[in-house]
């Protein structure tokens, strides 16, 4: 049997859970609060308390089609840039897991990355693929403007993407080379004495049996690309949102509409819209993705 | 259909030797048990012969063909696993049939011999479950069937029966040897369970510490082990060992002050050596008091079919059975008589067995001639 300290008085128990309490309060539900507040408020030009508006916040937002922009590049960067990081991390850990001479050293070197703070990658790799010099400089000369990311928007964006994919492609690893250490040896042998080499194996075996941390990382890399601090952090960073709002991601944009512009209920709103979305995809998720991971 | 050779087959994990040089043949369609204890190096040569393993030195050769550096989809082997190693995402039918689904055989060839499969293993009515829904005997059997169904010139088994209940097990091993007789495969099959090993193999090989102590039929080997540990591995309780010297003169060897009676012949040409002398349990006899070497009983096991005392001679432990009538109990003194015919001789030092051409000493079913009888000995 579970036992159960009880508390006699009511006032002990909230005094130890007051710490973290105060906490949440502060920096989750005032916030939130204070967002749901702003979203559907107005401030006075000339000053005096906000107004309600009713939905014109989101009225704005969804009509200006700035807006609409940002939410197709949040899109492409939600959902090719973790489709790589899976992709990459998923065959780093296969290759790693063969258990080849120098795995040790590749398992280390290969997580390394995810340790890198997104804008210090980000400044990084700006230097290393920026189109005036270096790799870049050389492919340039093939043919000019062949790859220039301060100029055309899908360049930039591709960048962006590739930081993010650098950087997150060593967390999947980690997650998927625990994985597949749980995937019992024994499989393995015994699809390689039923005839299936290397990738058949892992085509065959191990991916299926790695299905319910693949599903964990479909959600969470998602929501990482959605609204991810590396997301912000490298577009900050390496584009500014640019060029001509081609890397404008939905987070970037609603800090910029808040602390560059100032519009607070318009940002608010865009907030709400980005949380919405994201419940969106990750009930879509779980619908009709997670009914055919097996957990056992 | 197929032989293995084995020759000087070495195998080190770092710097650390595991097996030191095996040399081994088996014949085409037989049926050899590799029975040892754990780590005794048994699972590691069976995973070499399958291409689960590298081989650090000494070949392989299957079907006349030297495999070192082959995969394993290429050496023509089937494995059952210990813990038969199913696709736990795929059903019955799945499991059994994805070595053909992998070499491409068109599906509705792939069905219909997959229902085949599952009929000789008794397992038509299971086809849609998966692994996770069977038994421990079910789960063997589709281990089973995902091996035959390949048709391969050798079967290689790795303690498959240590996961089930005793009686499965009973009825597994009769299936198994069933099927042997059934596909006459050449089979490998490893086990440290000595009564698996005795009543499925053709032949036997007792392993011990990276070494082959001895091969040959199980009778054989019951008779006549080739040194004390097989001596002490096979036949449950072990055989009692005892270091002695031998007396030419009275033609005895002495135990814990009392004299036994050896064949003369026998004192003459170990010419008052050290020795380890054993007698297995069954061939001890109870005898009149004042006659052979008293023994204070320690327990005693029933066994049903008789008794086992347990008593201590010289300080070590000693077993005799005797029948289940027999009046012992538990502090009784008995007197035990070890016939002659019955003793067995290993050097004192190496631990082999010292063989004598001598009638009398020799049972029927052995007919080798004297000699210490060579480790590696390969009788085919």
């Amino acid at each position: 049997m579970e036992k159960r300290a009880v508390f006699k008085s009511w006032w002990l128990p909230v005094l130890f859970a007051l710490p973290q309490l105060v906490l949440i309060l502060l920096f989750f539900y005032w916030p939130v609060a204070a967002v749901v507040n702003w979203a559907f408020t107005l401030e006075p030009p000339f000053g005096g308390a906000a107004e309600f508006v009713g939905f014109a916040n989101f009225r704005e937002a969804l009509s200006d089609p700035f807006y609409w922009n940002s939410v197709v590049v949040s899109l492409i960067f939600a959902t090719v840039g973790p489709f790589f990081c899976i992709f990459i991390g998923l065959t780093l850990a296969l290759a790693v897991d063969r258990q080849l001479p120098g795995s040790g050293f590749f398992r280390f070197f290969y997580i390394l990355p995810f340790a890198i703070a997104g804008p210090a990658a980000g400044m990084a790799f700006r230097f290393i693929l920026s189109p005036e010099r270096g790799l870049a400089a050389s492919i340039n000369a093939l043919s000019p403007d062949l790859w220039n990311p301060a100029k055309y928007g899908s360049h930039a964006l591709a960048l962006v993407i590739i930081i993010f994919i650098w950087k997150w492609s060593g967390y999947t690893f980690i997650f998927l080379l625990a994985g597949l250490q749980s995937v019992p040896r024994a499989l393995g042998e015994a699809a390689a004495m039923d005839g299936a080499g290397p990738i058949r194996r892992a085509i065959d075996v191990q991916v299926p049996l790695l299905a319910p941390t693949l599903f964990f990382l479909l959600v969470t890399m998602m929501t990482e690309g959605f609204v991810g601090a590396d997301t912000f952090g490298i577009v900050h960073s390496v584009t500014g949102g640019g060029p001509n709002h081609g890397t404008e991601v939905m987070v970037y944009r609603i800090v910029d509409e808040a602390f560059q512009g100032l519009n607070y209920s318009g940002a608010s709103a865009q907030s709400i819209i980005l949380i919405g979305l994201i419940m969106l995809f990750t009930f879509i998720q779980f619908r009709f993705i997670e009914k055919r991971v097996h957990y056992k | 259909m197929a032989d293995i050779q084995i020759r000087a087959v070495r195998k080190s994990y770092g710097k650390t030797p595991t097996l030191h040089g095996i040399d081994l043949s088996f014949a085409s369609g037989e049926f050899v048990v590799i029975l040892g204890p754990s780590g005794c190096g048994k699972s590691t040569l069976l995973r070499m012969i399958a291409g689960l393993e590298d081989i650090t030195a000494g070949d392989i050769a299957i079907d006349g063909r030297v495999v070192n550096k082959m995969e394993p989809r290429e050496r023509g082997c089937a494995m059952v696993f210990q813990n038969y190693a199913l696709y736990p995402h795929m059903t019955v039918a799945g499991n059994i049939g994805y070595a053909l689904k992998v070499s491409g055989v068109p599906k509705a060839e792939r069905e219909r011999r997959i229902a085949e499969t599952a009929k000789i293993v008794g397992l038509q009515d299971y086809l849609e479950r998966r692994p996770a829904a069977l038994s421990g005997g079910q789960r063997q059997r589709v281990a089973m069937a995902r091996a035959i169904i390949r048709e391969p010139k050798v079967f290689l088994f790795d303690e498959p029966l240590s996961n089930l209940d005793a009686k499965l097990r009973v009825t597994m091993r009769a299936e198994i040897r069933k099927l042997h007789q059934r596909l006459s495969a050449t089979s490998v099959f490893v086990t440290h369970d000595q009564v698996e090993a005795m009543t499925l193999a053709d032949r036997l090989v007792v392993m011990n510490r990276g070494h082959v102590e001895q091969v040959g039929r199980p009778l054989d080997i019951y008779h006549r082990p080739a040194s004390t540990f097989v001596a002490s591995f096979i036949g449950a309780p072990a055989m009692n060992l005892f270091k002695t010297r031998t007396e030419v003169e009275t033609a005895t060897v002495r135990l814990d002050g009392a004299a036994i009676p050896i064949d003369p012949l026998v004192a003459h040409a170990l010419q008052g050596r050290d020795v380890i002398v054993g007698i297995r349990p069954e061939q001890c006899r109870l005898t009149r008091e004042g006659h052979g070497i008293p023994a204070r009983i320690d327990f005693v096991e029933e066994l049903g079919v008789g008794r086992v005392i347990h008593c201590e001679i010289a300080g070590e432990a000693f077993a005799a059975a005797v029948a289940e009538d027999a009046e012992v109990a538990a502090g009784d003194t008995v007197w035990l008589s070890l016939p002659p015919e019955q003793l067995h001789y290993f050097d004192a030092e190496s631990g082999r067995r010292i063989e004598f051409p001598l009638p009398g000493t020799d049972i029927p079913a052995a007919r080798s001639s004297a000699s210490i009888t060579h480790p590696t000995g390969v009788l085919s």
